[in-house]
């Protein structure tokens, strides 16, 4: 299926590559070079790319470009998704998928690379197996190899890979046995100039972190599971319990690792906790316009909202900014043309709020349309669906683990027209 | 370094080796001093030189040929991941004089005792097919084997290798079909995929479509799917009777938890298989799920918009409540966008029209220019798909004539240009304002366009047109090409319809015209020239000028460019790039009439229960089944009570449940032989739990529980995942006491093994000639064997507990059916048998008939069963069970044995209905009185050797020389009779081996050919009887010309 990989950074060079078939060329970049160029925003590339002998399917993650080649007929979902896959598993190794990362840990990545794909199939792709085959770096370990002499590659064999649950290795043990979920939610909206609602949706996640020895039988169990519309799971999870009870039910993948992500059903209301009061115009056949925006909270059940921050992507046209915000900074990039409102903490008695003159390019006509405003925020303790998990039961173990449940909503794609 | 004595210098060394092969250098000088480490204690540095083995091994082919050894020997290592992994490396080598040592590797491999290694065997049979494809029946068969593995971890990479070797080999599906599916939710993801692809393609030639109800409702499909009347005919039809098949709905059942995964790619597989395969009322569920995937990365959603807006052009209704989701960010990159613009404009109908238009205008307006265009074409495909909205599109679009950007303008002229030819109406006015734009706009499409219009509609704007051309004729030399044609066009137009005025002005432009740098341009002016002007030479045509260029011109039909891409199957390269890819697959159109589904049965028939329309499959299988145990436990003279048939026939069971849906609750209550089997699984299963040290009372419990809804819940998946689950909370202990008994099983083996060691011997010196040592520079471990010889290996794996005797396969199985019963004298019942060659299951002196029932009434014929039977002595029968009730134009199979007792005797017997009873006999002819067995030339010789004088018949054959080719013989000697064909060292001796179905007794069927054109046919047996009938019977076939 897959026959290499090329890895690509920014500035075009091609600074890793793995065959695992026969050797394919560098020069088969070539074609996804010149799709670059036309594509001129490295987010136009087209995924796919048909060259006359091979097809690239490629991904462009932190900067860098995942380029497989392939040569027959393959569902390019099949590739993409395991090119994610492949970066994950780097950030999760180096804790950053980058350049330096990978060129600092050649061997590892090369190693990884052997195991993750046999002859273009995947073989192995769970983070929990490789690390036995192939333990992470850390400092520790390689004073440790240094001196020893001893390798970071495992010697047994992982035995999830051989049983009924691959995704969890065995022998686990921990002293303090913790299982941390964190339900973290996410609405998407667009809202329209006049601040009503176009388009409202929550998505959630539930990332789990869980230290447990042995093999724990865990069962999580919701309050309100009818909120969830639509749910996708990890492998781990029984299928069955959930049609007829509605209960998650699994033995956990040691570690952290996303447990479910769902969505909210659509006739639900969706709560928008900010509104935006916007003033943005341009004067025709004059080099400034007026820029004002205030923020303020709403439908917030109580709770503050924090690490809010505004980014806009001004038109062209903009030469500069000169802005004062009463609250938290800001910042401009001329050459991106994105202004960052880094604001903070709202709090209702007053309003933050940003104005100020935009600089135009002099002869220049006004842009048709003004930019819309990216806004990010954080409301800590609320699952803005209501979400709540009720109990969190294990079973095939005896001991006790602390267990916890942490609630977050964020933005997702929030956007505000103007 | 590489020679340096420590370990951690060595690893340095290599690190840095692999360092320069990752950057793409080369780094192939090195390789014999990187080759001698393969041997390496130490694993991380012998994992490094594995990487660059693989990597330069072609390269370097006479070196790398120094390393298999070490391969070959790690492939016998008691460690299962070194098994694996030399295996893995070993096929990785693409070396092409490794083949046979490969060949070989894979073959053991694909029988290894671990799961994990004949995952690696089913990757490896890829490799080696894409290094030699001649090997492709070899692997096949491994394929073959491997896909009956009952092991998840195996499923995926198999399909996968046999999508690339032979993917039109579906019939070795069928019998996998159902266990395929039902392990389907526990294969890892990426198996998931290539499975669910695999068996799309799978039920679109083995399922009839389930599309028939909803034809009228939506035509644009059955447009589609069907396109002529005929075919609506037949499927009206066809709707009536039509059930969906069992298996088909199995298949759909047991995706459908599929779309819950995590992996984008397994939803996608999910969702394009309820596509072509699940009934349209039931496609509805994965919209849900795609939309989900927008959440996800750029490419993801690049991937699955595209296949949302496929889908969208055919169904509309199934996306329409998602509209929002597909509402566009200004952060979305443009191929993004774009994409989403195509799926809304597809969902756009009148009720949402209105907001939609109000969406657009937001898009228009995008700094994103492309987008905005885009955008614009938008408006007028939704303009020209809903007429209410008409006008309301073409007066935003006339707005957007005085927008600043230039390719807005341009996008919108040309636009409303195909808006307005569609209603040429009164419009003078936009196009008068379109004019003056002539002088702003430079975009060469936008001029053209507006050039085309005036030229169309020039006597409605009577004064502005030739003051158009004036301006026209003045920039003509500096414009582009595309609007030189079109002012040609627009001149020519005038010309005819307002020669006073522009006659002049004409003649001008196509004088410029004339020199031209641009060919089509001259070619063009010539043209026109001849049409138009006026002089003795133009012929009649002159007449027609008027009409050639003011007639009426269709309008032209916005479309969607994903219109065509509906017929790749939806997920694959083929339909994201919208061309053929290499080794793309077509997905079938559904068969008219569903091939026998019976193929698919696996299980032993059981008795007590009411009949099922199983046949000449069931059997098969039964046998199948049969052999496959002897060849997996290489015992299977006393297997049945040890644990590993235990737990195979536990999985069949679980299938049969699958089949027989709700009614498995008696099936164990039936047969002896299953209900040992159940003990069995008991058994296994105290065992386990006795096994198990500290037994935590929950999941006791639970496991309680389990069993106990087991035996009361009777839907099979439910029970299979139950089970599932169980192993699941206890799957460490489990998989100890499993490999345990595996243990057992494998000494067991090894006993037999070395019982027939001789035997083996034997075989590889007769067919020393063929063995040609095939890498000389290596010391092997096992002597390479050459392909013929592992055949004749396997064959002697499938012998049973008598070394010579061994039944096998047919050879071939003629389908010539008997007349049982005419329709005509069954009052439209008819019978036709033949007989399938396989052992019988009901009886091991039984020879299976398999009966086929027709009801050629246009009535039920109820209650068919076999009344009284006339057999002579000795001679006995079991019956089919009796049939309920057999549906008009109704066909079934059913299996009978017949002990004939090694006669040629007629079994009379009588078939009765609710009404009457015919009187039929069965008459074997006596080659199907035969069992066909493997045996060796010497054991046929020595055989031969006891059974001569009276026992020997033999007669002399005349006939023509062609007819002495040695597959012609087979051919016509195993049409008459059920032999095997016997390895022959000679050229001119043909051997054939069989027993009686009865007594067992041999017989050895000799053709030797003479000079000239004479052979001599012998056949040595103790039942003298029936060997001269059969030469009887031969004699004339083998002299037929």
């Amino acid at each position: 299926m897959i026959h290499s990989l090329f890895l690509i950074n920014c500035s075009g060079d091609i600074f890793l590559e793995k065959h695992w078939k026969s050797v394919v060329s560098q020069s088969v970049c070539d074609y996804f070079f010149e799709a670059q160029e036309k594509a001129a925003d490295v987010e136009n590339v087209p995924p796919v790319i048909s060259t006359p002998h091979h097809y690239l399917i490629s991904i462009y993650r932190d900067k860098l470009f995942f380029v497989s080649v392939i040569q027959t007929e393959v569902p390019p979902l099949f590739v993409i998704e395991f090119l994610h896959r492949v970066a994950d598993t780097f950030q999760d190794y180096f804790g950053e998928c980058s350049e330096a990362a990978i060129k600092d840990n050649v061997v590892i990545v090369y190693e990884l690379l052997e195991e993750m794909l046999d002859n273009g199939f995947p073989l192995a792709t769970e983070s929990n197996i490789l690390k036995e085959l192939i333990k992470p770096p850390t400092i520790l370990r390689s004073v440790v190899n240094s001196i020893t002499g001893s390798s970071n590659v495992g010697d047994t064999l992982p035995t999830g890979q051989l049983s009924n649950i691959p995704w969890r290795r065995a022998g686990v043990k921990y002293t303090n046995n913790e299982a941390y979920f964190d339900v973290i939610e996410e609405i998407d909206a667009i809202i329209d100039k006049s601040g009503s609602t176009v388009f409202a949706e929550i998505q959630g996640v539930i990332d789990a972190c869980i230290k447990l020895s042995g093999m724990p039988d865990l069962s999580l169990s919701f309050m309100n599971p009818r909120l969830l519309d639509d749910v996708s799971f990890h492998p781990c999870i029984r299928f069955k319990r959930w049609e007829s009870e509605r209960v998650l039910s699994f033995i956990p993948p040691d570690g952290n690792f996303r447990l479910i992500s769902y969505r909210v059903s659509s006739q639900n209301l969706v709560a928008i906790p900010v509104y935006v009061k916007h003033n943005i115009s341009f004067k025709e056949n004059s080099s400034c316009g007026r820029f004002d925006i205030t923020i303020g909270p709403k439908q917030n059940m109580g709770k503050t909202i924090e690490g809010i921050t505004v980014t806009v992507h001004m038109p062209k046209v903009v030469l500069n900014m000169n802005l004062t915000p009463t609250q938290g900074s800001y910042t401009f990039d001329p050459v991106t043309k994105v202004l960052t409102w880094d604001v903070g903490k709202i709090t209702p008695q007053k309003l933050p709020s940003l104005k100020g003159l935009v600089n135009l390019q002099s002869g220049a006509p006004k842009p048709e349309e003004n930019p819309s405003l990216n806004i990010q925020f954080k409301i800590q303790q609320l699952a803005i669906s209501g979400l709540k998990v009720n109990r969190l039961d294990m079973y095939g173990e005896k001991y006790k683990p602390f267990k916890g449940v942490k609630y977050v909503t964020k933005a997702g794609k929030f956007q505000v027209r103007t | 370094m590489l020679e340096s004595n420590k370990d951690s210098a060595k690893l340095d060394a290599m690190k840095r080796i692999v360092g320069m092969i990752a950057k793409g250098k080369n780094a192939s000088e090195l390789f014999p001093a990187v080759v001698k480490n393969v041997a390496s204690k130490n694993i991380e540095i012998k994992k490094l030189v594995y990487v660059y083995l693989v990597r330069y091994a072609e390269e370097q082919q006479d070196l790398a040929l120094l390393s298999i050894s070490t391969f070959q020997r790690a492939l016998k290592d008691p460690n299962q991941l070194i098994r694996a992994s030399a295996l893995r490396v070993l096929s990785s080598i693409r070396v092409p004089i490794i083949v046979p040592i490969m060949m070989l590797a894979i073959k053991e491999a694909s029988a290894d005792l671990s799961p994990y290694v004949r995952k690696n065997a089913a990757h490896a049979i890829q490799k080696l097919y894409s290094l030699d494809p001649e090997q492709k029946e070899m692997l096949i068969e491994v394929i073959e084997k491997l896909l009956k593995d009952k092991s998840t971890l195996v499923a995926g990479s198999v399909v996968m290798a046999f999508e690339e070797v032979c993917p039109d080999r579906i019939d070795l599906i069928h019998k996998n079909y159902r266990k395929l599916c039902n392990l389907l939710v526990d294969v890892e993801e990426w198996g998931q995929v290539v499975i669910i692809h695999m068996l799309t393609r799978y039920a679109r030639t083995q399922f009839v479509s389930p599309w028939k109800e909803d034809d009228g409702l939506e035509d644009n499909e059955k447009n589609f799917y069907e396109s002529d009347d005929e075919q609506k005919e037949k499927t009206d039809k066809r709707k009536k009777t039509y059930a969906m098949d069992p298996d088909h709905r199995l298949l759909i059942r047991n995706t459908k938890p599929l779309l819950q995964s995590r992996n984008a790619a397994v939803v996608m597989a999910v969702a394009q298989l309820y596509w072509h395969i699940a009934p349209k009322s039931e496609t509805g569920i994965i919209s849900k799920s795609l939309v989900r995937l927008l959440r996800s990365n750029r490419e993801v959603q690049y991937i699955v918009l595209q296949n949302i807006a496929t889908m969208s052009i055919q169904r509309k209704g199934m996306f329409e409540p998602y509209l929002k989701s597909f509402y566009v960010r200004s952060t979305d990159p443009t191929m993004i966008k774009t994409l989403k613009l195509e799926i809304l404009t597809n969902l756009a109908n009148e009720a949402n029209i209105s907001t939609l238009l109000r969406e657009f205008q937001t898009y228009v307006k995008s700094q994103d220019k492309q987008f905005a265009a885009a955008t614009i074409q938008t408006i007028g495909r939704c303009a020209t798909n809903i007429s209410e909205v008409t006008d309301t599109c073409l007066n935003g679009l006339v707005c957007l004539l005085s927008n600043r950007d230039e390719i807005v303008v341009a996008e919108s002229v040309v636009v409303i240009k195909k808006l307005l030819q569609m209603q040429p109406a009164q419009h003078g006015e936009i196009i008068k304002h379109m004019a003056k734009l002539l002088d702003s706009i430079t975009v060469p499409v936008a001029r053209a366009s507006i050039l085309w219009l005036i030229g169309e509609n020039c006597e409605r704007v009577p004064k502005i047109a030739p003051d158009v051309l004036r301006k026209m004729a003045k920039s003509f030399t500096s414009e582009d090409d595309l609007v030189k044609l079109q002012i040609l066009n627009l001149g020519a137009k005038l010309y005819l319809t307002n020669s006073k005025q522009t006659k002049l002005l004409t003649q001008y432009i196509l004088n410029l015209g004339k020199y031209d740098q641009n060919y089509d341009i001259r070619d063009r002016t010539r043209f026109i020239r001849q049409l138009i002007v006026p002089n003795e030479k133009s012929g009649a045509l002159s007449k027609y000028a008027k009409k050639i260029f003011l007639a009426q011109k269709p309008a032209p039909l916005l479309e969607s460019p994903f219109k065509d891409r509906d017929h790749f199957q939806l997920g694959t390269l083929s339909h994201t790039l919208n061309t053929k890819a290499t080794g793309y697959l077509e997905l079938s159109n559904w068969p008219e009439v569903a091939p026998d589904p019976s193929v698919r049965n696996v299980e032993v028939i059981e008795l007590a229960k009411e009949w099922t329309p199983v046949g000449k499959a069931k059997k098969e299988n039964s046998a199948k089944k049969f052999y496959s145990e002897s060849e997996e436990d290489e015992d299977s003279s006393d297997s049945s009570s040890d644990s590993e048939s235990g737990s195979g026939s536990e999985s069949g069971e679980r299938g049969e449940s699958g089949e027989e849906g709700d009614s498995s609750e008696d099936s164990s209550s039936g047969q002896e032989s299953e209900s040992g089997s159940e003990s069995g699984v008991e058994d296994e299963r105290t065992a386990k739990r006795n096994s198990k040290p500290k037994g935590k009372s929950d999941s006791e419990d639970g496991e309680k529980e389990n069993e106990k809804s087991k035996t009361s819940d009777s839907s099979n998946a439910e029970s299979s995942s139950i089970e599932e689950s169980s192993s699941d909370s206890e799957s460490e202990s489990d998989s100890e006491s499993e490999t345990e008994s595996r243990r057992v099983t494998k000494e067991k083996g090894k006993k037999t093994k070395q019982d027939r060691n001789p035997l083996t011997k034997d075989v590889s010196l007769l067919d020393l000639d063929d063995f040609n040592p095939v890498s000389t520079p290596v010391a092997l471990p096992t002597p390479a064997l050459s392909p013929s010889l592992i055949a004749d290996l396997e064959g002697l794996n499938l012998s049973t507990s008598s070394s010579v005797i061994s039944v096998t396969a047919p050879v071939f199985v003629p389908m010539k059916t008997h007349v049982l019963l005419h329709r005509m004298s069954g009052k439209g019942l008819a019978a036709n048998y033949y007989f399938p060659r396989q052992p019988c299951i009901f009886g091991d002196k039984m020879v299976s008939v398999q009966i086929t029932l027709n009801n050629t009434t246009d009535q039920k014929i109820e209650n068919i069963h076999i009344g009284g039977k006339k057999l002579p002595i000795g001679m006995q029968m079991h019956v089919f069970n009796p049939i309920d009730s057999l549906e008009p134009e109704g066909s079934i199979t059913v299996s009978m044995g017949i002990d004939f007792c090694d006669s040629t005797q007629t079994a009379s017997f009588q078939l009765c209905t609710k009404d009457d009873c015919f009187n039929v006999n069965i008459q074997p002819p006596v080659g199907e009185l035969l069992l066909p067995v493997a045996m060796s030339e010497k054991d046929f010789k020595k055989e031969q050797g006891m059974l001569t004088g009276m026992n020997e018949t033999s007669t002399v054959i005349i006939t023509a020389p062609q007819n002495f080719t040695s597959s012609v013989i087979l051919q016509k000697v195993v049409n008459v009779a059920n032999v095997g064909a016997v390895p022959s060292g000679q050229d001119n001796i043909h051997r054939f081996a069989a027993k009686t179905v009865h007594s067992g007794s041999l017989m050895l069927v000799t053709v030797e050919l003479k000079e000239g054109s004479t052979a001599q046919l012998i056949i040595n047996t103790e039942k003298t009887v029936i060997g001269s009938v059969l030469l009887r019977e031969l004699k004339p076939v083998l002299s037929q010309g």
